[in-house]
This record gives structure tokens, C-alpha cells and sequence, in this order.
């Protein structure tokens, strides 16, 4: 057993492990924090893996902003989680069970995968570098699907907009087309004022 | 031109539905009315094409719809069968257009009577000029819709609506052996097309074939089944009990649809597979019962009925019946020779009838009108006219068509041939007494006043069928000002088919006669109605002595004479005869009980079923598993899948989780191999 | 790498779609809500220039973007469907949504976008471009399903249906990772070379959780749950759209997997296929019988529906796909019908959406009475309208495929289901009347009508499109 299986095994335990302690920790900010500690011992996996681009974006994406995202939303919202877990224990016998379940099918299944793999990994071009070998084809190969991603993205946004933003009247906004068109006339008065007697 | 024919009643459907209610009523009256015109002289010139020009036609209109072997095309086939059809139904149809404008002057709801009128008869149509089982099944199934919806017509009315569903659900039933029987024919044939079942047809005579572990010749199975739903659909014996009650709807209704064309597609139908039926000579004997039996029966229940337009449905179901004896024998000209004939004549006695009920403020019980002759005389003249066609008077259409089957009936050599002989001469008598019973009872005698059919008042009120109130006369009393009941001619406009088709009462008969069952009979029919080389009916008819050619005129007279006796020179012998007779008469006015009948065999254990199931089982069958019966399982499996709806996303999520579990499970241990 | 050969034409009506979407929310950004109508408008302009497109595509099949989109005549068949499907959302949807005061103009571009996703949805040929499609027309039903976001039902109703379609998603993204991880490539062709005669437990598992995903945008039991909440809780012209577009490109999407990349474990996903086509249509005949609520009755019969098009691919043979497109065009018709009814349905300006707020409708509008129950006749399958022919094509392939036992459990749960569809006619017909609805806008009315003629029309001459199916259902085998 190399130092790679070691690691990997470690990696993946810690995985699992936090990620079970995600929904099982009572505090809901001690749930972000072990979801950041999935987030990176994933991105440990993925180092492993000799993906080093995909390592990183998902420390800098994940664990810096989404995860972080979440942390202040937990923060700022008073959310009664103990509250919402009511009843969890009244399911938990038969989630656990349906759980084992599938998971000890999954393994049986996945087991099957080991001995005859039928794809390859594609081999690793010689002197380009991950992060070089993905800007290749992103834009080219796969220029299909960063397009569709985009347009999701877009959606998204979209979406977050139209559901959230409220146009409360009595505020005052910036109108840029309105500064742009004053003019020295219009913004301006010159008025002379008499000395010692005040405005 | 064909296809002018049959879609310009589609057309004048669509615009009356479409746009009816848009414009004044008139719009609609005039577009169908006019387009039913337009199709009926198109007939017209189709009928002197192929009927003595000849020329046979196919015409392709579209591939309906192929799945493996089923392969069914819209065509029109053409040829002098269809030709004779379509020129009973437009002329009919468009005749009955123009009298209806009359007729439901008063009726708010006219537009969708025409649209219905011409959809009814697009479906006739259809159903006539089809190429193949399933076109004509389209057919058959349209003009019993068209039918459901008209005699509903007056749709606020609960006996209109009950008479309705009876029509349609005694329909269900013929046509429950009509589609079996199609679907038999193509089992047997591998085809719907006309063409292609007529050919294969004499290669499967006497093929037997196996159900339920008894061996039936397949023929006679196929023919038996398609009989069936000429049963329904022709208001035949044991299935008859819609028609009478169908006069709910709209006279000109009863007259186009009741007499005149959808009930005779049945007969239709026999003449239009006449190379099934020749091949499957036990099915044509059982047609000749059937046929005989309800030419009796319906004739014998047509003495007693009081409503005028119930007689005129009772004698339509007993024609119906000579109809069928007519195709029984072998004779398939003289069946349809009979339809031409009657249409015409039935037609105006029910327009006629029509014509009195709009005279006597809708009015439709004998017993209240009499006297009538002198105030609307035209009516009279016309009913007269209609009667004696009816009855077989010399030389009018009624006696050359309907003699001939009598005529054959005697002649031919099928088995149960002698029994329909004595039945359609008994007929013959029955059918003259009831039609100058109403003549008599209607134009006759002085106006009666309530009470003075005591004898025949009292039976009928303990059922309360008899009399009826059409509602033109709420709508016509109120705002007419004519409460006074005075009565009064009908306007011309329904005059007008009355004495169209009173031409062709008295003269239908005898200007075809030589082209449908005459010498001209080969040339005229080309074909279209097959006869097997060992029917020899038209040769055995010539060979009937001139005593039995005489017979039905005798028997017309004495239904005459007896009926003068009864109604006019001795006015109360009816009401002694039927005190005298009193079981029978009661039995008779009862329509030999058949509705209770029907009511004690199907209706009532239906329900008896429904209340076991549901009911009866409450306490004590199914009670250990659920409270309220099999309909309630339904209820409770329903309440089951909706409990389930808890509303909680995570149970949601749950049962997604557990059917990919289960799925899983199926696949690791039962299912894969 | 170069992009040589880089061909638009195949991808040109999802091209023209999505660029219209873009511009049309600048345009909305700078005019502001007043403009909503307008862009309404241009939108249905740029979804009937897409149909138009797609129908002026040339014959044949043509791949790009190295297999990942394929143009061929299924695909055209089911994009003319989901475009058809959005158009008559979209022109049904203004009125109602102005009543309401929620006429923003994101709607009708949302809706492009969605129909974009169902369009590559529908040409997706491996699993990236599934998955992508999937997700682009989901996320902008998420949104609309919430569009009423004032509305407590319709928030609530976003969030499960948001929730659920995550968990969905993730479950299909998860079966993808194991096939690809099986077969070693993402595209459907490479999959069925890779499993060619050998299926292995790893690929049944990804079948399965690929099957989950999509079967949940089919909304098949037993991954329906959220479809009787979310359709009755959003906006009835978005429960229409989730009703009619999107079940197209889910149904176009299974039947080219399951056809394309499984040939050669017909026995394998069949059980599956078998076990999802009765549950989902036990459930909608059951279920629906006891709903007081028209749109969550809908609801019951879309499930059902699904149920009875699966039948079809069940058997797995082209002209079981035959049956299952020509069953989703009917479908498409009635349910556009049904629901122009349902948002016809308004008393005092306010819409009802009870069934017995039909009570008498025979008596108070004819016309709409008679096309509604033109619809339900259909939805029964009484014959001869255009419900017994769906019904019948994919039965008859069923029965080919000697799955007599599947033909007639679905054949006695259609008479089930017949119960509900004929007691509205009944409320309609024979039921003491309640007060008229409002006037319906014409558009309303127009598809009511169009789809009535449609149904009437096809029992009448099938043979054109029952052509056109086959030939489609051909391009996949």
C-alpha cells in the first residue's frame, strides 16, 4: 500500500464522515463547518487524481464563497433548526434502514465496476498542464456545453431576480440618463447675495 | 359531385353550429335547408347516372388509418344501392328541413335543430355511400349520436332525456353484435373492404368454426351478429322498446329519423352484405322470424296506443319488420323497394300527424281531437293519401312493395318463410284497422269532449304515457294569443313537403316497380345486391297463384271495413270490445309488457347487482376489510393514493428515495434474468 | 484545436431561440414592465420562427458538436410538439397573468429559455448534454412555478417542486457518473457499443438512477409526489406549460436513451419501463377520482397519461415509439384544451378552479360545455375521438411485443380513469347551474376550440401525422 492509497483512504473517510456529521451536528453552524471540511478533503481527492485545476476551484469556489455564503446566511436568519428536526427521530428508524440498504447495494454494484472497468481515463499530455489541457477544449470541444452552462447560469440569475427584487417606492435611486442630462442651467443658479444680510 | 353530396350537409352542419347563434335563426334555417337542396338534386342526377346510366363508381377520398393487416380507407362506393339510399335520405332530409322551418317556428333553440338535422344527415349519408365495415360502423355510430341528440332535443324535458338514454343504451346493445360481427369478418376475411369480404365470402361458406367448444358455421355466426345490430338499430323485436319512446324528440324528427332513414340502415345494412347473408341461409331464416314477428307484434300494439304519433311509431316498427322478411326470403329488391316506398309514405303520415299536433296546439292524443276533417283539410287529404299507401290500396306505392313481400313470403321455400307469411297477412289486416283508427278517431266523429272514451281513457292513465305536451305550445299560448284553441291549417311552408311526398306515396310504387323488382331488375341493380345461383325467389314469386296476389287487398278491406264498423257506424263497439276483452286490451296497450319486462330481467337486477355489491355487503361481506363495498374500494384506493399527498417535502423525498430502493433491490436479487 | 466544420444548421432554431431570449431581456431591462406585452409578443414571434425552423430542416439525421447534438426526425417530431405546447401557453397566459398584476416581462423570456432547454433536451445525445438540458429547462420552471411570488401556494409550490427537482437531478447525475464510469463514455451510442450483449449490476444501477431523473420530469409514480402540489398551487397558465411543453421533451428524451443507448438489455430496462407505466397509470385512474380541484385533477391525469405513453415504449419497438409520439401529440392537444377551459374558468374576475364550479356550464355557455367535453370524452378514449386512437396505437404495440399482461391491465385502469373524465361531463351537463363564468379572452377560446377541432379532426384523417410518426419513430432504430 503506496503514501496515494494511504492519502486516499484518509481522504475519503473524512469525507464521508463530516458529511454525515453535515446533517447530523445539532448547531447548524458547526453543520457548515464540517460541510467545508467535505468541500475540502474532495478537493484533496481530486489532488490525487492529479486534477489539480478542479483542487483548487473547488477550495476558491466552494469552501471560500459558497460555503461562506451559507455561513452568514445560517448566521443572519433565526432559524429554529431543533425545531425543524422535530419528528427526524420519528423517521430516522426507517430512513436508516432504506439508507443501509441502498448503500450496501451500491457497494455490492460498485463492486462489480472494479474487475473490468471498460473506459480509460484519458492519458495526460505530455508538458501541458492541467489547467492548460481544460482551456484548450473548453472553448473548442466543449464550447456546446460552456454555452448550455452559461445560459443556465443565466437563468439562474434571472431567476434570483424576479423572485426576490422588490421595487419599494419612496426610495430614492440613481438615474443615471437624469444626471447625465443636467445641464449648468438646470443644476445651477447663480444668485447674488447682498453682504452682511444673510441669505 | 359525390363528394358535394355528402359533405354539404357537414357543411351546413358546421356553419349552423359554428355561426348559428350569431345571426337570426333564419340564417341557419336557410343555409342547411338550401344545402340540403343543393345535395338532393345532385342525387338526383347520381341516380340517373349509375341507377340507368351504369356507371358504377368507386371514389377514394383518403387513408383513414393502417395498423398491420387493418387497412382502412374514407371511400364512397357507388353504385345503384347507394344511389337509391341517397336519394330516400336528402329527399327526405331536405323535405323535413323545409317543414321544420315551419314546424319549430316557435322554438328558441332552431339553429342547433338544423345543425343537428344536417349532421344526422351527413352520418346518414356516410353510412350509406360507405366502402368498407368500419365507414359504415362511423356511420352507424353518427347517425345514433345525431339520433340521441334529437330526440333530446327538448333537453329541460326529464322524458326526453329518459327516452334519449333508452335509444342510445338499447342501441349499445345491437350494436355490441355489430362490432363483434365486424370484428368476425375480419378475423375471417383479413379485410374490412367491402370489395375484398364480398369476394372471399362464397370461399367461407360452410367454414365452421369454434367457440366456447361448440362448432357454428362461421358465416352464420358473422351474419347472425351483424343481424344484430340491424336489430338495434331497426327497432326489430326484443329490441324495439326505444323506438316508441323516441317520439319524444321533434316530429319532423320522428319523421326523418324514425321512419324515414336511420331506422331502415338495419335493412340497409342486410341488403348492402346481401353476399354474407346469401352464403348463411340459417341467418336469413332467422331474419324471417325475427322480421314476421315484429311485423305481427308491433301491428298488434299499433291497435290500441291512443298517442297519434306512437300508432305511426308502432306501424313504422311493423314495416320495418315486412322489410326484413323481404330480405329473409332471398328478395333483397323487394326489402329495399319497401324502404323507398315507405319512406315516402311514412314520411307523411308522420308529417301529416306533425301537421295536426301544430294544428291542435300540440295536442297529440286521439282521443281528445275528432271532427277535424273540415278544419284542415289539406291535413286530411294528405293523411288519406299517406293511409292508403300505408295500407296497400291498389296501385298507390304501399301495394306494389308491400304485396310483393307478401307475395314472396308465400312462395318462398326457406324454412320459417310460412310462418312469416302468416304473419304479414295478419299484418296486413291489423296494419289497415289502426291506420283508419286514426284517421277515423282524428278527422272524424264529433270533437270528443273529456269522458267519452271512458273505456279507453281509464286503462291508459295508469300509464302515464300517453299523453304529451310538446313545449311550443308554452312559448305558443302565452304570446300568440291563440289559447282559444281554434284550429287552424298549418302554414304553407309545411303544406309544401306534405304534398311533395304525397306524390310520391301514390306514384313511388309505381314508376320503380319495374326497375326494383321487376324485368328491369338486372339492369337496374348491376349487382349491388347479390343473389346466390340457388335463390330462385324472383322465378318461385312468378309461380304464385292469383288468390294469394289477392289476399293482402282483402285483408285491407277488412282492417277497413271493421275499423268503419268500429269507429264510425257504431261508435261505441270499440269501447264494448275492449270491456269485453279486457285482459287483452291491456295487454296490448302495454306493448306486451315489454318494458316491464325488460324493467324485471335487466333493469331491476342491475340494480339489485349495484345495491349487493354496495349495499348488501356492507354488513356483512366485506365489512372485515372496508366499509362501504366495491364502489367504496374504489373511493378508499382513491382516499389512499391522496393520503399519501401528505404535503411535506420530505416525504416526498422519501418515497422517491424508497422507489429507487426498491427498483435497486428488485434488480440485485430478483429481477435482471 | 480549430472549429472546422463547425456547422450551425442543424442547432439554428435552439440558436435563434436563445439569442431572441437574450435580446428580449435587454429590451425588458431597458423599457421596464409596461413593456411586458410587447415583449409577450415577440417572443411568441421568435418560438413560431423556431417552428418554423425546425420544420424546414432538412431530412435526415445529422450529429454535431463531436455527437453531443443530433437533428433527426424524432427530435424534429417532439421540438414541433414542446414549441407548440409553449406557443399556446405564452398566448394564453396574458390575460391572466395581467389580471393578476404579475405581467413581467421575465416570463415569457424564462419560458424561451425553458423551451431552449427542452429543445437541446430533446437533441441531446449523450449524457452531458442530457444532464445540461435538463437543467436548463428545469431551472426556469422552478422559477415560474413560483412566478406568483406573493402568493403563498405558488412560493410553496416553487420551493417543492425546486427541492424535489434537486434531489432529482443529483439522482440522475449520480446514474450518469455510474454508466460513464462503466462504459467509459458519456455519448449514447458509445454506451450501447460498450454494453453491447454484456449488462453488468454497475450499469443497471446507473439505468436506474438515470430512469429516476427523467421519470420525475415525466412526473411517474412513484417519483410524482410533487406534481398534484406544484400544479395546483402555480399559476394556472405555468400549471398548462408544465402540463404540456416540458412532457414532451421528457418523454423525447427517455424514449432516445432508452432506445439509443439500451438497445441490447431490452429485458432489463423494460421491468422498469413496465413498472413505472402501471403504477403511474393506477395511480392517476385512482387518485384523481377523489379531487375537488380541477388543476389537481389535471394533476392525477398527467400522471395517468405518462403512465399510458410508457405502455408504448415499453414494448420497445418502432412502432411502440410510434405510439408514443403519436400519443403525446394527443395528449399535447387535449391537455392545451383542457386547461384554455380551466382558464376560462373566472367568476367576478376571479378565477375558480373547482370542478363543480362547472355545475350547468351546458346551460350558461354552450360552446365552451361542448369543447370541454369533447376533451373529456377524448382523455376517457371514447371512441371516435382522438384519445382512443393514442390509446389504442401504443396497446396495439404492447400486444406486439407480447406484453398482453401490461395491454390489459392498462386497457380495465382507462376505464377507471373514464369514471372522472365522464362525471365532469356529468356536472356539466346535467347538474343545476351556478352563475356564468366571465367572458374568456379570445385567445383562450382559440385554443380551446383549435384543440377541439384537432381531436375531432384526427379520429377523422390520422393518417398524416400517424405517417409522419412512423417515419420518426424510424430514425431512432
Amino acid at each position: 500500500m503506496d503514501v496515494a492509497a494511504v492519502f486516499f483512504y484518509l481522504f475519503s473517510a473524512v469525507t464521508v464522515a463530516s458529511g454525515f456529521m453535515v446533517i447530523a451536528a445539532r448547531n447548524p453552524v458547526h453543520s457548515v463547518l464540517f460541510l467545508i471540511l467535505a468541500f475540502v478533503n474532495s478537493a484533496g481527492l481530486f489532488l490525487l487524481l492529479g486534477a489539480e485545476f478542479l483542487a483548487m476551484i473547488l477550495v476558491i469556489v466552494y469552501v471560500g464563497a459558497v460555503a461562506v455564503l451559507f455561513l452568514f446566511v445560517v448566521m443572519m436568519l433565526d432559524v429554529d433548526f431543533a425545531e425543524l428536526k422535530q419528528g427526524f427521530l420519528q423517521y430516522l428508524p426507517l430512513g436508516v434502514i432504506i439508507g443501509a440498504i441502498v448503500l450496501v447495494e451500491l457497494v455490492a454494484g460498485a463492486l462489480t465496476l472494479v474487475p473490468s472497468p471498460l473506459g480509460k481515463p484519458a492519458a495526460p499530455t505530455p508538458g501541458v498542464s492541467n489547467t492548460q489541457a481544460l482551456g484548450r477544449v473548453l472553448y473548442t470541444q466543449y464550447l456546446y456545453f460552456f454555452e448550455v452552462a452559461g445560459l443556465v447560469l443565466l437563468v439562474a440569475m434571472i431567476g434570483a431576480i424576479v423572485l426576490t427584487l422588490r421595487h419599494k417606492r419612496g426610495v430614492r435611486r440613481q438615474s443615471v440618463a437624469a444626471q447625465v442630462a443636467r445641464t449648468k442651467a438646470t443644476s445651477v443658479e447663480v444668485r447674488k447675495v447682498p453682504s452682511r444680510t444673510g441669505v | 359531385m359525390y363528394q358535394a353530396i355528402v359533405f354539404l350537409p357537414l357543411l351546413g352542419f358546421l356553419i349552423a353550429g359554428l355561426f348559428g347563434p350569431l345571426f337570426a335563426p333564419r340564417f341557419s334555417e336557410v343555409v342547411t335547408t338550401s344545402l340540403l337542396f343543393v345535395s338532393l338534386v345532385l342525387s338526383f342526377v347520381a341516380f340517373a347516372d349509375v341507377g340507368f346510366g351504369g356507371q358504377t363508381a368507386f371514389v377514394p377520398i383518403a387513408n383513414w388509418f393502417t395498423s398491420g393487416a387493418l387497412k382502412v380507407d374514407w371511400a364512397f362506393r357507388i353504385d345503384t344501392l347507394t344511389v337509391v339510399m341517397l336519394v330516400v335520405v336528402t329527399f327526405v332530409s331536405a323535405f323535413v328541413h323545409l317543414y321544420s322551418i315551419g314546424y319549430m317556428r316557435e322554438d328558441a333553440g332552431r339553429p342547433r335543430f338544423f345543425a343537428y338535422l344536417s349532421l344526422f344527415t351527413f352520418a346518414m349519408l356516410m353510412l350509406v355511400t360507405a366502402d368498407n365495415l368500419v365507414q359504415l360502423f362511423f356511420g352507424w355510430e353518427g347517425v345514433g349520436l345525431a339520433s340521441y341528440l334529437l330526440i333530446g332535443f327538448w333537453y329541460h324535458r326529464p322524458s326526453a332525456n329518459a327516452a334519449a338514454i333508452k335509444a342510445f343504451i338499447v342501441n349499445r346493445v345491437g350494436d355490441f353484435g355489430f362490432s363483434l360481427g365486424i370484428f368476425l369478418v375480419f378475423a375471417l376475411t383479413n379485410s374490412v373492404s367491402y370489395d375484398t369480404i364480398f369476394a372471399a365470402a362464397p370461399g367461407l361458406a360452410n367454414k365452421t368454426m369454434h367457440v366456447f367448444g361448440l362448432s357454428v358455421d362461421a358465416m352464420t355466426m358473422a351474419c347472425l351478429l351483424l343481424f344484430m345490430g340491424a336489430m338495434g338499430k331497426s327497432a326489430q323485436f326484443l329490441l324495439h322498446t326505444w323506438l316508441p319512446d323516441a317520439m319524444e324528440g321533434p316530429t319532423p324528427v320522428s319523421a326523418l329519423i324514425h321512419a324515414a332513414t336511420m331506422v331502415t340502415a338495419g335493412v340497409f345494412m342486410v341488403a348492402r352484405l346481401s353476399p354474407l347473408f346469401e352464403q348463411a341461409p340459417a341467418a336469413l331464416s332467422v331474419v324471417i322470424v325475427v322480421g314476421a314477428t315484429t311485423a305481427f307484434f308491433a301491428a298488434t300494439v299499433g291497435l290500441v296506443q291512443n298517442d297519434i304519433k306512437r300508432v305511426v311509431a308502432y306501424s313504422t316498427c311493423s314495416q320495418l319488420g315486412y322489410m326484413f322478411v323481404g330480405l329473409g326470403v332471398g328478395g333483397y329488391g323487394l326489402g329495399i323497394f319497401h324502404l323507398f316506398t315507405h319512406a315516402f309514405f311514412k314520411a307523411l303520415l308522420f308529417l301529416g300527424a306533425g301537421s295536426v299536433i301544430t294544428a291542435m296546439h300540440h295536442e297529440q292524443d286521439m282521443r281528445k281531437m275528432g271532427g277535424l276533417r273540415k278544419q284542415i283539410p289539406f291535413t286530411f287529404w294528405m293523411m288519406v293519401i299517406g293511409t292508403l299507401s300505408l295500407t296497400g290500396f291498389p296501385f298507390t306505392a304501399g301495394y306494389f312493395s308491400k304485396d310483393a313481400i307478401i307475395e314472396a313470403a308465400y312462395a318462398s321455400q326457406r324454412p320459417g318463410a310460412a310462418y312469416g307469411f302468416l304473419c304479414v297477412i295478419v299484418a296486413a289486416a291489423l296494419t289497415s284497422f289502426y291506420s283508419w283508427r286514426l284517421v277515423f278517431l282524428t278527422f272524424f266523429d264529433a270533437p270528443h269532449v273529456a269522458g267519452a272514451h271512458d273505456i279507453e281513457t281509464q286503462p291508459a292513465e295508469e300509464h302515464d304515457e300517453t299523453v304529451h305536451h310538446e313545449p311550443g305550445d308554452h312559448h305558443g299560448e302565452g304570446t300568440h294569443g291563440h289559447g282559444s284553441h281554434e284550429v287552424r291549417e298549418s302554414p304553407l311552408v309545411m303544406l309544401i313537403p306534405l304534398a311533395v311526398l304525397a306524390v310520391g306515396a301514390i306514384g313511388a310504387g309505381f314508376a320503380f316497380r319495374h326497375w326494383f323488382v321487376g324485368e328491369g331488375f338486372a339492369d337496374f341493380w348491376k349487382g349491388a345486391l347479390f343473389s346466390a345461383p340457388t335463390n330462385h325467389i324472383r322465378e318461385e314469386m312468378e309461380k304464385v297463384p292469383g288468390l294469394v296476389s289477392l289476399l293482402p287487398s282483402v285483408m285491407m278491406l277488412v282492417g277497413f271495413l271493421v275499423a268503419l264498423h268500429m269507429y264510425i257506424l257504431q261508435p261505441f263497439a270499440a269501447r264494448q270490445l275492449a270491456e269485453q276483452q279486457r285482459l287483452l286490451y291491456r295487454f296490448l296497450l302495454n306493448k306486451w309488457y315489454f318494458d316491464e319486462l325488460y324493467d324485471l330481467i335487466f333493469v331491476r337486477p342491475a340494480f339489485w347487482l349495484g345495491r349487493l355489491f354496495w349495499k348488501g355487503g356492507d354488513g356483512r361481506i366485506i365489512d372485515g376489510i372496508g366499509p362501504d363495498g366495491v364502489a367504496a374500494r374504489v373511493i378508499d384506493a382513491a382516499r389512499g393514493a391522496v393520503r399519501l399527498q401528505t404535503g411535506y417535502v420530505y416525504h416526498y423525498a422519501f418515497a422517491m428515495l424508497i422507489g429507487i430502493a426498491a427498483f435497486i433491490t428488485w434488480y440485485l436479487f430478483g429481477g435482471a434474468r | 484545436m480549430i472549429l472546422t466544420g463547425f456547422a450551425l444548421g442543424p442547432i439554428l432554431p435552439e440558436f435563434v431561440l436563445a439569442v431572441g431570449a437574450l435580446a428580449l431581456i435587454l429590451m425588458g431591462a431597458f423599457r421596464g414592465e409596461r413593456w411586458a406585452w410587447v415583449v409577450t409578443d415577440i417572443a411568441i414571434f421568435f418560438l413560431g420562427a423556431a417552428l418554423l425552423l425546425v420544420l424546414r430542416q432538412p431530412s435526415g439525421s445529422v450529429a454535431i458538436f463531436n455527437g453531443a447534438f443530433i437533428d433527426d426526425g424524432f427530435g424534429r417530431f417532439m421540438k414541433v410538439l414542446a414549441l407548440a405546447g409553449s406557443i399556446a401557453t405564452l398566448l394564453m397566459s396574458g390575460d391572466w397573468l395581467r389580471r393578476e398584476r404579475i405581467d413581467l416581462f421575465e416570463y415569457p423570456v424564462l419560458i424561451m429559455l425553458s423551451t431552449v432547454g427542452m429543445l437541446l433536451l430533446i437533441s441531446a445525445n449523450d449524457l452531458i448534454a442530457l444532464y445540461l438540458g435538463l437543467e436548463l429547462m428545469s431551472l426556469a420552471l422552478y422559477v415560474v412555478a413560483a412566478f406568483h411570488r406573493d402568493n403563498v401556494r405558488a412560493s410553496e409550490a416553487g420551493l417543492k417542486y425546486f427541492v424535489l427537482g434537486a434531489l432529482s437531478s443529483g439522482m440522475l447525475l449520480y446514474g450518469a457518473s455510474l454508466l460513464y464510469g462503466f462504459a467509459g463514455t458519456v455519448s449514447f451510442a458509445g454506451i450501447a457499443t460498450a454494453i453491447h450483449g454484456q449488462s453488468s449490476i454497475g450499469v443497471i444501477f446507473g439505468l436506474v438512477f438515470v430512469m429516476a431523473g427523467l421519470a420525475f420530469k415525466l412526473a411517474a409514480v412513484p417519483f410524482h409526489m410533487w406534481t398534484p402540489d406544484v400544479y395546483e398551487g402555480a399559476p394556472t397558465p405555468v400549471t398548462a406549460f408544465f402540463a404540456a411543453a416540458p412532457k414532451m421533451a421528457a418523454m423525447a428524451v427517455t424514449v432516445r436513451i432508452i432506445t439509443t443507448a439500451f438497445p441490447g438489455i431490452v429485458g432489463e430496462w423494460r421491468q422498469i419501463i413496465v413498472f413505472i407505466a402501471i403504477a403511474s397509470m393506477a395511480l392517476g385512474s385512482f387518485a384523481a377520482i377523489g379531487q375537488t380541484n380541477f388543476k389537481r385533477l389535471m394533476a392525477y391525469s398527467s400522471i395517468g397519461h405518462m403512465g399510458f405513453a410508457l405502455v408504448g415504449l415499453a414494448a420497445g419497438t418502432a412502432a411502440g415509439v410510434q405510439g408514443v409520439i403519436i400519443y403525446m401529440t394527443i395528449y399535447l392537444a387535449m391537455t392545451l384544451g383542457t386547461f384554455a377551459a380551466i382558464l376560462e374558468m373566472r367568476r367576478n374576475g376571479k378565477p375558480v378552479e373547482e370542478i363543480a364550479d362547472l355545475a350547468g356550464l351546458s346551460a350558461t355557455d354552450p360552446p365552451m360545455a361542448l369543447f370541454l367535453a369533447a376533451m373529456m370524452f377524448s382523455l376517457a378514449g371514447v371512441p371516435p375521438l382522438a384519445g382512443l386512437f393514442a390509446k389504442f396505437y401504443v396497446f396495439a404495440a404492447a400486444v406486439d411485443a407480447k406484453l398482453y399482461g401490461l395491454a390489459v391491465i392498462g386497457f380495465m385502469l382507462s376505464v377507471v380513469a373514464a369514471y372522472y373524465y365522464l362525471r365532469i361531463v356529468k356536472i356539466m351537463y346535467f347538474d343545476a347551474p351556478r352563475p356564468a363564468f366571465d367572458k374568456g379572452s379570445l385567445a383562450e377560446r382559440a385554443v380551446l376550440a383549435i384543440a377541439a377541432a384537432f381531436i375531432v379532426l384526427f379520429s377523422v384523417f390520422p393518417g398524416g401525422i400517424v405517417d409522419a410518426a412512423d417515419a420518426a419513430a424510424k430514425s431512432l432504430f
